[in-house]
């Protein structure tokens, strides 16, 4: 299980690294909502991979540790806020520039691109 | 009663924000008398806070009443005691010059300002690692929505550039925290002092990847030389008001570099102290030299504010390096002085482009302006590049004494003159070469207020530099004390059943 959680995280952060640093304001944001999802199974893991353990102490023999289940809660909240105002920001910034280049500019895209 | 006022400048903004957003019918009087009190009252209960602070003790607050090290704690020592009174020093003067007509142009100018205020003054106090990660979203979320307001493509470019990298660093945060958790076992900043003095590392390389992605999180907020491409831009499209606000966010992350170097970063029994160390010192230099050279480069006021603004990361960072007493008494004068000057020229930048219609604030020559304007740039230039008799002079002054080393007093006297050629070319371009054919538009004598209230706070630094030095050694030498600060945080918890 330590192997398949740690492949899917790696490749979640490298799908989304590489995403971040296109030139398209969509592919960032995608990028960034990928590297939120690999951040969060990762905290996950901090607390040491357990099979058939409840966070609560006394329901079994072996309990996990529940701190990073709060900590991944808040994460996913912030990420997700985050997400949609980078949505809105993106939908603006087009809005300003005509082009969804992340520096705004209109000259690399195709003449039908152009709204 | 009095135990709970730690946590007041966090609720204080909350619910001033949170009135605001319920007051539906857009009354701009009724925001602004709302944000206003609320920012005016942070300053009396900053007052009361440092008051509490300056007798060396530490004041813990148990959230919720956990104890230590399974709440969160928020905690009241002399350096978060003094953090807190510079942001509210900082925040009434820009509340006021956004109550000038700049809190016109979004509808949500006012809430916003409170909930940065929230996301400072929770930074500041809090003893929490991951708290530290929640109040540092609180305001960067706010930052973000205080960058683009007003309108323009400008704005909309900084933004984005800033959102997405202040994202992919909140993402690394939380890299860095898991590590250190899974490092550790503990997340409170006292307790990770605690594990690491008692030799309780489960892993030294899981510490020390944490750790670095951890101070460079903060070295991108604080703009350290690698990371610091996003300031000049972001700051000189901000509008003036936020621009002076956000004089304090590099400070944040410098603060938080600060905070953890004693618990975490520098401590002796670290594995991080022989990993990060040896970077951070050339780093710094580097910042100084690359932000000395941008200011020749700036062709516009608000740019030439931004430079200036990384210029005093890159010392700050030097002597933060150092930990020495000295050095830190000196770099914490300097950091007040460099936060309420920074401020006050954003502001006066903010007031020449008013007057001069389209050129804005561009380095050309444009129409009449006000002399008052022109003696206050002057003597904000003054300020800045450290000329005696004011604050600036002291503040360099103090850093040059407590930093034995020649490239250090190179880079800060070179940068000086730097600055001091840019100031000028900048002051003669826009002051006397003039157009005689444009008019200047009327300005009021209220609008010169804020920026007046922050040259006053400067000069009171000057005035009383000798009790204010001393109160700063004070902050330093309690700071150094890693131990002290170990046993207030978590002595004071109950023990484990």
């Amino acid at each position: 299980m330590e192997i398949l959680l740690a492949i899917m995280i790696a490749a979640l952060t490298g799908c989304g690294v590489y995403l971040i640093l296109r030139l398209r304001t969509f592919p960032v944001v995608l990028g960034l909502t990928l590297l939120s999802y690999a951040v969060n199974l990762f905290l996950f893991s901090m607390g040491r991979l357990l099979e058939n353990a409840p966070a609560v102490i006394g329901a079994s023999e072996l309990h996990a540790d529940p701190l990073p289940q709060a900590l991944v809660l808040t994460a996913i909240v912030i990420g997700f806020a985050m997400t949609a105002f980078l949505m809105a920001l993106a939908l603006r910034a087009w809005g300003e520039f005509g082009s969804d280049h992340i520096d705004g500019r209109t000259d690399e895209l195709d003449p039908e691109q152009r709204p | 009663m009095m135990a709970h006022m730690i946590i007041l400048p966090v609720l204080l903004p909350l619910f001033a924000g949170l009135l605001i957003l319920l007051e539906w019918r857009q009354r701009i009087w009724l925001r602004r008398l709302i944000s206003l009190a609320a920012t005016a009252a942070l300053l009396p209960l900053a007052g009361y806070l440092w008051l509490q602070a300056a007798g060396g003790e530490i004041g813990v607050y148990h959230l919720g009443d956990w104890a230590p090290p399974f709440g969160i704690v928020l905690v009241l020592d002399q350096l978060a005691a003094l953090m807190l009174l510079v942001t509210a020093l900082l925040a009434l003067p820009v509340c006021l010059q956004a109550c000038r007509g700049e809190d016109k142009n979004g509808a949500n100018f006012q809430a916003l300002f409170q909930f940065q205020l929230l996301g400072i003054n929770g930074a500041f106090l809090t003893g929490d690692l991951f708290n530290l990660f929640v109040f540092f979203e609180v305001l960067l979320i706010a930052s973000y929505a205080l960058l683009m307001h007003g309108q323009g493509a400008e704005r909309a470019r900084a933004g984005v550039h800033y959102v997405v990298l202040n994202l992919t660093g909140s993402s690394l945060f939380l890299f860095g925290l898991g590590l250190i958790y899974a490092a550790t076992g503990t997340l409170n900043m006292a307790d990770v002092t605690r594990v690491l003095m008692e030799g309780r590392l489960v892993s030294p390389l899981l510490l020390q990847i944490g750790g670095a992605l951890l101070l460079l999180v903060f070295a991108l907020k604080a703009a350290l030389l690698p990371f610091c491409f996003w300031l000049p831009g972001a700051y000189a499209a901000a509008s003036a008001p936020v621009a002076a606000l956000f004089a304090i966010m590099t400070k944040v992350g410098l603060y938080a570099i600060w905070r953890l170097w004693p618990l975490l970063f520098g401590h002796e029994a670290s594995p991080l102290n022989s990993l990060v160390t040896p970077w951070l010192w050339p780093l710094a230099l580097l910042t100084l030299a690359f932000a000395a050279l941008g200011v020749l480069s700036a062709t516009r006021l608000a740019t030439l504010a931004a430079w200036l603004v990384l210029m005093s990361v890159g010392s700050l960072m030097a002597v933060l390096t150092l930990a020495t007493e000295q050095a830190w008494a000196a770099g914490l004068y300097y950091l007040v002085h460099s936060t309420l000057a920074a401020a006050a020229l954003f502001l006066l930048v903010g007031l020449i482009s008013a007057q001069r219609g389209l050129l804005a604030d561009q380095l050309k020559a444009g129409n009449d302006l006000p002399p008052s304007l022109a003696v206050l740039f002057l003597i904000l230039a003054v300020v800045l590049v450290g000329l005696p008799p004011l604050s600036g002079f002291i503040g360099k002054m103090m850093l040059l004494q407590a930093t034995p080393d020649a490239i250090f007093w190179i880079l800060l006297l070179l940068a000086s003159l730097l600055s001091l050629i840019a100031f000028s070319r900048a002051g003669s371009t826009v002051f006397w070469r003039q157009q005689k054919d444009a008019f200047a538009e009327r300005m009021a004598v209220a609008d010169l207020i804020p920026l007046l209230l922050l040259l006053l706070c400067t000069l009171v630094m000057v005035l009383l530099a000798g009790p204010l030095a001393e109160a700063a050694r004070g902050i330093a030498v309690q700071l150094l004390d890693s131990q002290g600060y170990v046993d207030a945080v978590l002595g004071s918890g109950r023990a484990l059943p």
